[in-house]
């Protein structure tokens, strides 16, 4: 079976491009490292650059835009702060003073609050890293348990995961916050409504966050798991009298567990999309609240600076996942 | 899989998977429900009745009743064209996207091929949900843009798979046999390469609108694309959140068909993969 979910992370395993493969273990690996660094290097570069074009393209004068509509301010002042901010230099000397900028971790200014972006993302950044961290763990746990106990077994059994597995996926994270909210919030009084004060406050945007995702792993899991049950090996340890269970826990769970890392490392790096979403549903302070507020306003610097650190969290836990998954596997790490 | 043999030579036509088949009669009723809203309600959706308002699932409101009294059913049922539109839009425009994307790479040279996918690298490392953002940010709410920054958020994803059917089919024995036979570079692209790239990329877009549906609802959800008299289902979510602690079907009913809708697009989808994926090159 084909999982195409998501076009992206279905297609990001065409991405790494096969090298030469040559004897010597390390310098092999070494250079495959080298490769992933310079390809994590680029596309940040890329992101800095898009970032970069996206703030040329708002329309109207920054200048105008960063004092408000208040039109108060005499023409000499506006092209003193005009001058101050590098707007009147050519497009090529702003976007170096902007890279060099994001090195020193600026990310500009905001339009709505006149505050350093970086500051306020980094006041939104616990609430928001506690919820992912804890989202990610759940839907590891929850694949697992669920691939586990059903990989190899009985047909009906096999389509009823089949079954949550798709409705998994299918489910639209912000529902499935409304409902756990409408029944355990509002019904049962269980879990507070909103806000990030205590565990008791984690545990419905957690669970809404990691369903989904826990769909998805589970598939991929399951899938590994079962094609490494087919294997000879699978069969000689069932023949030497290891039961299911001991196959499944001992050999084929490790055979599946690189392309689980791997995703995982993939989904946990682009959570912080659907951490928007959770956080407007539960009324959850953090970085997706933060973007969602820049969005309505219309302050293009804030947004861009959520997007920047996305890709920043993306390109450093695929990076460190693929590494790892090519010294793990060494089948992998010639690539 | 199916093992291919005597049995399936024998009879041409094999119906698909009793699973698959009511995917399929479910999404033609909420087709029917987008094109014609009339035949399957006659109630008006945006028809106020505030004595009425706020009324629990029952004979006269077979889902209930909004805080304004108007027909849940119905605002479900003429939700169904705006949200589907939503979704369609921007998968239209992605795999548009894409396969422009994907044609230029894989056959524009070296320079471009790398240049193109590594400018796919960058989008991909960003979520499509906050993508989406961004281009909202820039250009400014509303139905259109959200279309447009859905579309724009999914293209690499296409543009990969458009690139790399484009390789296989390029290096195919018919292609070099036109390529040697002097036939025009657009033609070639035309009615070679693209014609035979196109199979894999319309099954893709397939499971892909159920990621541009759940995308598109959500963006509409936060209040970024149809305002409010609009019975879109991300809409509708949207004016009901306020009302969940006394009114739980407005919570429950049109985020249900938005997934009941992604459900059956994705088994559809899924079966038309398996059915039409490339075994070899």
């Amino acid at each position: 079976m084909t999982t195409h979910q998501a076009p992206p992370v279905a297609d990001r395993a065409g991405a790494v491009e096969p090298a030469a493969a040559r004897p010597p273990r390390l310098p092999a690996l070494l250079r495959a490292g080298l490769r992933r660094l310079v390809g994590a290097l680029a596309v940040l570069f890329g992101a800095a650059t898009l970032a970069f074009a996206a703030l040329q393209l708002i329309p109207g004068d920054p200048v105008a835009t960063l004092l408000g509509p208040a039109t108060t301010t005499p023409p000499e002042v506006r092209e003193a702060i005009r001058h101050d901010l590098g707007y009147d230099q050519p497009v090529v000397v702003q976007y170096l003073h902007y890279l060099g900028g994001l090195l020193r971790a600026d990310l500009g200014q905001s339009y709505q609050l006149q505050r350093p972006v970086s500051d306020l993302i980094a006041e939104q950044l616990g609430p928001t890293a506690q919820l992912a961290l804890t989202a990610v763990l759940l839907a590891l746990l929850i694949a697992v348990l669920s691939a586990v106990a059903t990989a190899g077994r009985r047909p009906a059994l096999k389509a009823l995961t089949a079954a949550w597995e798709l409705v998994a996926v299918s489910t639209p994270s912000y529902w499935l916050g409304l409902v756990l909210l409408t029944v355990f919030s509002f019904q049962l009084r269980l879990f507070p409504v909103a806000g990030a004060d205590g565990v008791a406050a984690l545990v419905l945007p957690a669970v809404t966050l990691a369903l989904p995702l826990a769909g998805t792993l589970a598939q991929v899991l399951r899938e590994g798991l079962e094609a490494a049950l087919g294997q000879p090996f699978a069969v000689t340890a069932r023949a030497r009298g290891l039961s299911r269970a001991g196959v499944v826990l001992r050999h084929a769970l490790r055979h599946a567990a690189v392309p689980l890392m791997t995703l995982t490392g993939w989904l946990t790096g682009s959570l912080l999309g659907g951490t928007v979403l959770v956080e407007s549903v539960f009324g959850r302070p953090g970085v997706g609240s933060l973007v969602l507020a820049a969005v309505n306003s219309r302050d293009v610097p804030v947004v861009i600076g959520v997007v920047l650190l996305s890709a920043l969290v993306f390109v450093v836990i695929s990076t460190a996942v693929d590494l790892l998954a090519g010294v793990l596997d060494p089948r992998l790490g010639n690539r | 899989m199916a093992s291919p043999g005597a049995a399936s030579a024998r009879r041409a036509v094999r119906l698909p998977p009793p699973a698959v088949l009511a995917a399929g009669a479910v999404l033609l009723l909420i087709l029917l429900a987008g094109l014609l809203p009339g035949l399957l309600t006659g109630v008006s959706p945006t028809a106020t009745d505030p004595v009425n308002a706020l009324q629990p699932p029952g004979a006269a409101h077979p889902l209930g009743t909004d805080q304004l009294g108007r027909d849940v059913f119905a605002r479900l049922v003429h939700g169904a064209g705006p949200a589907l539109a939503l979704g369609f839009g921007s998968t239209v425009l992605a795999v548009v996207g894409g396969a422009a994307l994907g044609l230029a790479a894989a056959l524009g040279g070296p320079v471009a091929d790398r240049l193109l996918m590594r400018a796919a690298d960058v989008l991909l490392a960003l979520p499509a949900t906050l993508l989406a953002l961004l281009v909202i940010a820039v250009l400014g709410t509303g139905t259109g843009n959200l279309v447009l920054a859905i579309g724009i958020a999914l293209v690499p994803g296409y543009g990969r798979l458009v690139r790399s059917e484009a390789l296989l089919v390029r290096r195919s024995g018919y292609v070099e046999a036109a390529v040697t036979l002097g036939v025009p570079r657009r033609s070639l692209i035309l009615r070679h390469v693209l014609p035979n790239s196109l199979a894999p990329l319309l099954t893709l877009a397939t499971v892909g609108f159920g990621t541009a549906l759940i995308a598109a609802s959500g963006l509409s959800f936060l209040g970024l694309g149809p305002r409010p008299p609009s019975p879109e289902w991300g809409a509708m979510l949207s004016e009901g959140r306020g009302f969940l602690a006394t009114a739980w079907w407005l919570g429950v009913f049109p985020g249900a068909a938005v997934t009941l809708t992604v459900a059956a697009v994705t088994v559809v989808g899924r079966h038309l993969q398996q059915r039409f994926t490339r075994r070899s090159p």
